[in-house]
């Protein structure tokens, strides 16, 4: 159920997140989710793409790359919605790292993206409750 | 009071100081005799090296001889570390000292009273060089405690009977606070810290001409002649270079005078060679060439034909001064990899070794740049994929670790930068292990 996200370090340097990206870009690969962090040195672009296996072998030419599990839920778009998800997570002391959003295809609705310290745990809790989750599949 | 120049003819010891080249040559041959036979019967380290050699002490008639005895290098101090290389009985020796660095490479050194009373007299004299009198306020802002520089100077300010204000290095405030209210004539330290005192003196709109400093003696790391102009511009002194290490004793082997031409060295005590690195040959004053020391007179730790690995040239040409003591200049590089650091002594290797001890791999640079007169280091180091994490407080967690590894083994901490592989420069195959953009000689 998991979806694979890809962490790339990206070196405190002039066109360096561009450089990965193109490099993504010209093997046809699309990017369905993004999100930065940095730090003062570096940064690390999280993405979720459409081929994951093929996106790391290019990457790890240039840069680190490391594939994680992370838990996407689909999000209605009503008031509350993210505090529902998380108060799941919370209930059970699973662990949130960080989380991101993104949207997809046509459906305005956001999907939201978390990166837990327990996988399994938070996507049998989120399933019981009655959350969409996506799926690899589905990317 | 501003401006009390150093009158040509002030020496602390101006029989010696000004000996004739003979004079001074009848000393050198009678010390070394003696101190060779003192090394063969009382450091069996040496012994057997001369041994080896097939040189016996009665070789040695003249320091014209030295060259006959076995060269002594850092590696024979790591191997004889504590005590192999000590020429007298512990009880006869009152401190040690030690240089910066690490356990693999740290030096100690041995001194009986008279071992510090010869250390602090050349210290004595490079401040009466520098203009220093009984009348003088020394503010000495080296480092104390087993780094020489403190103690060193600390001891040649007793001896020519200055007001001796032990700062030790740091705390800028406190420095300045003290070289106005207690109105210090000649300071020493480091001259980047020198530096970094003026220009903190330059913001808070002290002038130049408003502090009562004259002179400067600036050691322990390399300078430059620009540097130089710059200090005694922000502090309104004339800046006075001072050379030593702590295998010799500390600062005071040579020092300059007025005519800032380079560095006397005290030939009474030290006897100087110019080698050939490669084969050890000595080569003609003049010629650039590693510079090899022979304590003529020290007890605890004698040591003979020392490689600083310094390189440097030797000059006798007359000097103004009316010392007659042969001249060094400024050290122009190294014949090893040793990079010296906000006055530490650094070798790659150590950077190598704590990567390796960290579970690093041995793909590093280091980068050593000057900014604002102060030295940087910055190390970038190649992470492997199974190190990676994708959190950003992970990797920088790794950093701070490192960091701190990194600061117990060099004395100094440098800044690290985890990076992907392959991202350290190689050039034809071999990475460049250290990139020194600090314009130094």
């Amino acid at each position: 159920m998991a979806v694979k996200q890809l962490s790339v370090f990206i070196e405190n340097k002039k066109g360096q997140m561009a450089e990965a990206v193109k490099k993504i870009a010209d093997s046809k690969i699309n990017i369905r989710a993004m999100s930065v962090a940095d730090s003062r040195d570096f940064g690390i672009l999280r993405l979720i793409v459409t081929d994951t296996e093929k996106a790391k072998e290019l990457l790890s030419e240039d840069t680190l790359v490391k594939v994680s599990d992370v838990v996407a839920v689909k999000m209605e778009d009503i008031e509350g919605s993210l505090y529902g998800i998380l108060k799941v997570l919370e209930d059970a002391s699973v662990n949130v790292e960080y989380s991101y959003s993104f949207t997809a295809g046509k459906t305005p609705a956001p999907y939201v993206v978390f990166r837990v310290d327990d996988v399994a745990a938070a996507e049998k809790l989120l399933t019981d409750k009655g959350f969409c989750l996506i799926s690899e599949s589905e990317i | 009071m501003k401006g009390v120049q150093n009158n040509m003819g002030n020496y602390y010891q101006p029989e010696i100081e000004t000996a004739s080249r003979e004079e001074i040559l009848r000393i050198q041959n009678e010390k070394i005799v003696k101190q060779v036979k003192h090394v063969y019967e009382n450091v069996e380290y040496y012994r057997n090296l001369m041994d080896q050699k097939g040189v016996k002490p009665e070789d040695i008639k003249t320091v014209d001889d030295i060259k006959k005895l076995p060269f002594l290098t850092k590696a024979d101090l790591r191997d004889a570390y504590p005590y192999g290389l000590l020429g007298t009985d512990l009880k006869n020796c009152v401190r040690i000292q030690s240089t910066s660095g690490t356990t693999g490479k740290r030096v100690v050194a041995f001194y009986t009273q008279a071992d510090v009373d010869l250390w602090e007299e050349c210290c004595a004299r490079a401040i009466v060089a520098a203009g220093g009198t009984n009348e003088d306020v020394v503010q000495v802002a080296y480092g104390y405690g087993l780094f020489t520089g403190g103690p060193g100077l600390n001891g040649g300010s007793h001896k020519v009977g200055c007001l001796t204000l032990p700062m030790s290095s740091g705390n800028t405030e406190r420095q300045i606070q003290f070289i106005q209210d207690l109105s210090a004539t000649i300071l020493c330290c480091t001259p980047s810290y020198a530096a970094f005192i003026g220009e903190t003196m330059a913001e808070k709109g002290i002038k130049p001409e408003e502090n009562t400093l004259k002179a400067g003696i600036f050691g322990a790391e390399p300078w430059t002649e620009e540097m130089r102009q710059s200090i005694q511009k922000s502090l309104g002194i004339k800046a006075y270079d001072i050379y030593g290490l702590t295998e010799t004793s500390g600062p005071g082997v040579s020092f300059e005078c007025e005519e800032q031409t380079g560095m006397h060295i005290n030939e009474d005590h030290f006897y100087a060679e110019i080698i050939d690195p490669e084969t050890g040959e000595v080569l003609p004053e003049g010629t650039m060439g590693e510079l090899v020391f022979t304590a003529l007179d020290k007890e605890a730790f004698p040591l003979l034909r020392y490689r600083t690995r310094d390189l440097c040239i030797l000059t006798r040409k007359k000097c103004s001064c009316g010392r007659t003591h042969v001249k060094m200049c400024k050290p122009m590089g190294r014949s090893d990899d040793m990079l010296i650091i906000r006055g530490v002594n650094v070798f790659p290797s150590q950077v190598e070794t704590v990567l390796l001890n960290e579970g690093y791999t041995p793909n590093y640079q280091i980068l050593v740049d000057r900014k604002n007169n102060t030295d940087t280091m910055d190390i970038n180091v190649e992470l492997t994929p199974e190190q990676f994490s994708d959190r950003v407080g992970d990797v920088e967690a790794m950093e701070k670790a490192l960091e701190g590894a990194m600061r117990t083994m060099l004395g100094i901490g440098p800044k690290i930068h985890l990076l992907p592989p392959k991202s350290v420069v190689r050039s034809e195959g071999k990475a460049v292990r250290v990139i020194d953009n600090r314009k130094l000689h």
